[in-house]
């Protein structure tokens, strides 16, 4: 029997290898941009025609895009005239002093213009807030906690409606709008959901009979109903049922309305995560002698919400732009205050509607763009237990 | 500074001179009788090894042990505490029984310390420091602790087994049961995780180990129980148990596996 040199074909002979491959730098094809160019928008041809469809499309929007909102667009003026297609400016782009002029009313809606003052400093409270839940190695996070949940809300009430004992007038719900009350109803509805529909979840799969049947009641009726007979419930329903002065205010009840509604969705979502746990986990977490709610909150929710994460992202993203409803019970929202604006005759012209609803594209783009890239990043820093 | 752990830590003690009791258990699945009549004393010390045909009932016996299963009928004591509904005991019983499964089930989204210093911490209110260094100290013992900071999903399967153990021990248990620790295991990496069976046997640790690991049987066991639909079929000192197998049923098990 003859041995066989590593260099040599393997035969039907016994083969021995005498001399290791050293690892080799991965063919030209394969690296660099034109080997980027070629693995994801060339390499078949279906690939090949949505490539072309893509950019084509992309070549006819982006300039009208861009034409409307810069090129075209008016940027000084006092009233409609400035905005009517002229002589030498035949096509009109965005009428921005329409959007300059109304721009507190989109804010703070009707809020007195001399305590607009205390809409911001919400806006300020909150975006620290935010800043410090978001931002991970933000310090004493612990206290961001009580802050956000605590602090915050707390502090937004009182500046928001005023307590006259500490000198702020009171100022009535309906008199907020526009920004201030989208940004009000979405942020009670993301934080109250996520919590009250881990609960729901975890109540669904209790094996607690009552508590099950009441978290199924709750899930199936809320979402057995569409968010518009909700909030027409809390608004026009609920004060036949309660004495005038028990009654509490509109807004109140549509936050109300809408944060249970939310919940019902985000139960299910949870539940989704929760099924995708093995028993293996429930199993390991109670042989280490960890009780029910350490095992959830230790081991079963970090895990289930890792895989929930693009749902639960998806549901605050819908719930963001479903607080355009409340204005069917006449809360003015972003949306409404545009909508009233629009008609306003002073600025009457071909434009102004459009101007208005670019506005608001863009605000709730910015907005469910900014939610879908932080649920990115938390999904890939989330990945890391899964790299090898 | 560190605390200090003395180099061969022996098992915390037990309370009583039998680690397990079980009298006259009963178990079913809905209409199915899946352990019938079990009666099984355990003294602190004893190293068991229990075998049978799948489906017999092994793993749900051992798994009855720190009350996985309910069991139906008859009395299981724990180290002087029975098992019934009071979830207060069920708890106490775990904390004092490690246990270590097939699939390991360790906990993927945590790295290799904090599996092993979860329960420490939150179980036993153990300082975090001290924890870690009981942590660090099982995972020297189980051969892994330049793997401390990986996760589960980064070893083989022999180490995540080992890992396992070491969560388990960290809890100081007086009691620990293997749940088929090596079936799932590639056969180079069944000998790892034996030999550091062995060596907790070594140290006097009262051991329930549901295995078809023969070799591991002689060389540790004090009794091997031979279970079969549900049954203890037959229980003996390894010896016996291996070259005078009384039962019909064990001497055709054992004349299949051992060949």
């Amino acid at each position: 029997m003859t041995m066989l040199d590593g260099n040599q074909a393997v035969g039907e002979i016994s083969f021995v290898r005498r001399t290791p491959i050293a690892p080799l730098p991965p063919p030209l094809a394969m690296a660099g941009a034109l080997g980027w160019v070629r693995a994801n928008l060339l390499s078949s041809p279906s690939n090949i025609a949505l490539t072309v469809v893509t950019a084509l499309f992309l070549l006819w929007m982006i300039p009208e895009a861009v034409n409307f909102l810069f090129i075209d667009a008016v940027w000084s003026g006092s009233d409609r005239l400035a905005c009517l297609p002229s002589a030498q400016q035949p096509e009109i782009g965005a009428c921005w002093p329409f959007v300059w002029e109304r721009l507190p009313y989109f804010i703070y809606g009707s809020y007195p213009i001399p305590q607009r003052w205390r809409v911001d400093a919400f806006f300020v409270l909150l975006a620290i807030g935010v800043g410090w839940m978001l931002w991970l190695n933000a310090p004493r996070r612990d206290l961001g906690v009580v802050y956000f949940f605590v602090v915050m809300p707390i502090a937004s009430v009182i500046l928001l409606t005023g307590l006259a004992a500490i000198g702020l007038p009171p100022v009535d719900t309906t008199l907020w709008g526009g920004v201030l009350v989208t940004i009000t109803v979405a942020s009670v509805g993301i934080v109250v959901s996520l919590p009250l529909g881990v609960l729901l979840a975890l109540g669904r799969r209790s094996r607690m009979p009552t508590v099950k049947t009441l978290s199924v009641i709750f899930i199936e009726f809320v979402r057995g109903v569409p968010l518009i007979t909700v909030l027409f419930m809390a608004s026009v329903m609920l004060p036949l049922f309660v004495p005038d002065e028990w009654s509490p205010d509109k807004l109140l009840r549509a936050l109300v309305g809408i944060a249970l509604f939310a919940s019902a969705y985000m139960a299910e979502v949870v539940r989704a995560g929760l099924q995708a746990i093995p028993k293996g986990q429930y199993e390991g977490a109670m042989s280490v002698g960890l009780g029910y709610w350490q095992m959830m909150r230790l081991i079963v929710l970090p895990q289930a919400l890792k895989v929930t994460i693009p749902n639960i992202v998806n549901t605050y993203i819908g719930l963001f732009k479903d607080t355009t409803l409340v204005f069917i019970v006449g809360i003015f929202d972003l949306l409404k205050a545009i909508e009233v604006s629009r008609i306003d005759p002073k600025w009457a012209a071909p434009v102004t509607s459009t101007t208005g609803y670019a506005v608001a594209a863009i605000f709730y783009f910015v907005f469910c763009y900014a939610m879908s890239r932080y649920a990115r990043s938390t999904e890939a820093r989330l990945a890391q237990s899964e790299k090898r | 500074m560190e605390p200090t752990i003395s180099a061969a830590p022996k098992p915390t003690p037990l309370n009583t001179a039998i680690a397990v009791e079980i009298v006259g258990m009963h178990k079913w699945y809905g209409d199915f009788h899946v352990l019938r009549d079990i009666n099984l004393r355990i003294k602190g010390g004893e190293r068991i090894v229990i075998c049978g045909p799948s489906g017999s009932g092994k793993s749900t016996m051992i798994r009855c042990i720190n009350r996985l299963e309910e069991h139906q009928r008859g009395r299981i004591i724990v180290d002087g505490v029975e098992l019934a509904n009071d979830l207060k005991k069920i708890d106490e019983v775990r904390r004092d029984v490690g246990m270590v499964f097939q699939h390991f089930n360790l906990f993927p989204h945590l790295t290799v310390l904090e599996n092993c210093t979860l329960a420490p911490i939150w179980v036993r209110k153990m300082p975090k420091k001290e924890a870690d260094a009981i942590a660090q100290h099982y995972l020297k013992r189980v051969k892994i602790p330049e793997q401390a900071s990986k996760y589960p999903g980064q070893l083989s399967g022999g180490q995540q087994q080992r890992v396992a153990i070491a969560r388990a021990l960290c809890m100081s248990p007086k009691i620990m049961l293997f749940d088929e620790p090596t079936s799932a295991l590639d056969p180079e990496m069944v000998k790892e995780v034996l030999d550091t069976m062995v060596g907790l046997a070594e140290d006097g640790m009262t051991m329930l180990v549901v295995s078809h690991e023969m070799g591991f049987a002689r060389q540790v066991a004090n009794r091997v129980v031979f279970m079969d639909e549900g049954q203890i079929i037959e229980a003996n000192a390894p010896d016996e148990f291996f070259s005078h197998p009384q039962h019909e049923r064990t001497k055709l098990f054992l004349s299949q596996i051992l060949r």
